[in-house]
């Protein structure tokens, strides 16, 4: 089984329904998948902080919702996280990939990953970090976490776990 | 008429509905006017109301209205085409465009220049948008709810404030009592 269809396996197992993307290429495979799962609403956002609110709103009408972005989304987010998802204590499950890590071709994208787990550490978001495949062995287990406590969470898939960027 | 009258006239229409109450006096006013369980009040996050009441319509039955406003529209742009893209019939974005930024001083915005959101929202594809005038927004946004067709509405009004004070009620007090009354 490939590994786009164990996480979406692990969100429908924990009833996550509502599903909204801004698109990376690494994510590019679990984003099809989400797309193809009958249980699953997918929406994509413009920009994260909208994907955000629709979280948050399909949050308190019901379903549990998850966001698939980039990390240099974080830079995007801070103030949606602060003042909606955390002031409203909501959860929200952030599938992130972890751009300019190991492998990564562009250099722009290292400047970000050097404020990502700073950034998310001031924000107080518990944060795990996938770098190789039996990583998301505890992705079931993080899920239920943050639907348990209500609180952002973070999971960032770096390019080892992800298989590199093909041939550069 | 400026926003807190046309939020006086339309909370008899409004109250036995889901709302999604855009940031600042817009979220004060109405709760001073008539607080609700079923009301949503946004104490922070700029723009993202329609946003907020769009996932809550997609995830449930009941009527969703977002009250937003114009400069919070023109700062979350992206939600048009989202909103236009994922239709919701139990959804009606009302956007109070006075032409200003009230909460912070009535600085103009673009919506009261050249830039048209009724138009926008019509290239963003938005099947059903209506302009109205101030005086015209309960008929219009009473007839939105009754069609239960997804609408956009854009009430030009005056800009224009009345004091009133913040809300203390805790964001988790609000947020809790507007979950149960979704699931009511």
């Amino acid at each position: 089984m490939s590994i786009h269809s164990r996480i979406v396996d692990d969100l429908v197992a924990n009833d996550v329904s509502f599903v909204t993307t801004v698109p990376c290429k690494q994510l590019a495979g679990v984003i099809d998948e989400v797309e193809a799962r009958k249980e699953i609403f997918h929406i994509p956002a413009n920009k994260e902080d909208e994907g955000m609110g629709l979280c948050a709103g399909a949050f308190m009408g019901g379903k549990r919702p998850c966001i698939i972005m980039q990390n240099t989304a974080i830079g995007v987010t801070i103030n949606t996280l602060a003042t909606l998802t955390q002031f409203y204590r909501m959860p929200l499950p952030m599938l992130i990939s972890y751009r300019g890590e190991l492998r990564e071709p562009v250099a722009c994208q290292v400047e970000m990953a050097v404020h990502t787990k700073a950034l998310l550490a001031q924000l107080h978001i518990p944060t795990y970090h996938f770098h190789r495949e039996k990583d998301s062995d505890e992705l079931d287990a993080i899920l239920k976490y943050t639907f348990m406590c209500n609180k952002p969470v973070a999971i960032l898939t770096d390019a080892s776990f992800w298989g590199g960027y093909g041939d550069q | 008429m400026i926003r807190s009258e046309i939020l006086r006239e339309i909370a008899p229409i409004i109250r036995d509905h889901l709302v999604v109450c855009n940031i600042g006096l817009p979220s004060q006013e109405l709760h001073m006017i008539d607080d609700q369980p079923s009301n949503f009040y946004m104490l922070g996050t700029m723009g993202l109301s329609s946003s907020i009441g769009l996932g809550l319509a997609l995830a449930q039955d009941k009527t969703v209205i977002s009250i937003d406003g114009d400069g919070s529209v023109l700062t979350n742009f992206g939600t048009l085409p989202t909103i236009a893209n994922n239709v919701a019939d139990n959804y009606i974005l009302l956007i109070i465009d006075n032409g200003s930024y009230g909460s912070t001083g009535d600085q103009p915005t673009y919506a009261g220049k050249k830039t048209s959101l009724t138009a926008v929202a019509k290239a963003c594809g938005c099947e059903n948008v209506i302009e109205c005038q101030d005086v015209d927004t309960p008929k219009v946004l009473q007839e939105a709810i009754d069609s239960r067709k997804m609408t956009i509405i854009v009430s030009k009004c005056d800009s224009g404030n009345i004091k009133l004070p913040v809300i203390t009620m805790d964001p988790v007090v609000i947020r809790d009592r507007f979950m149960k009354a979704v699931s009511a």
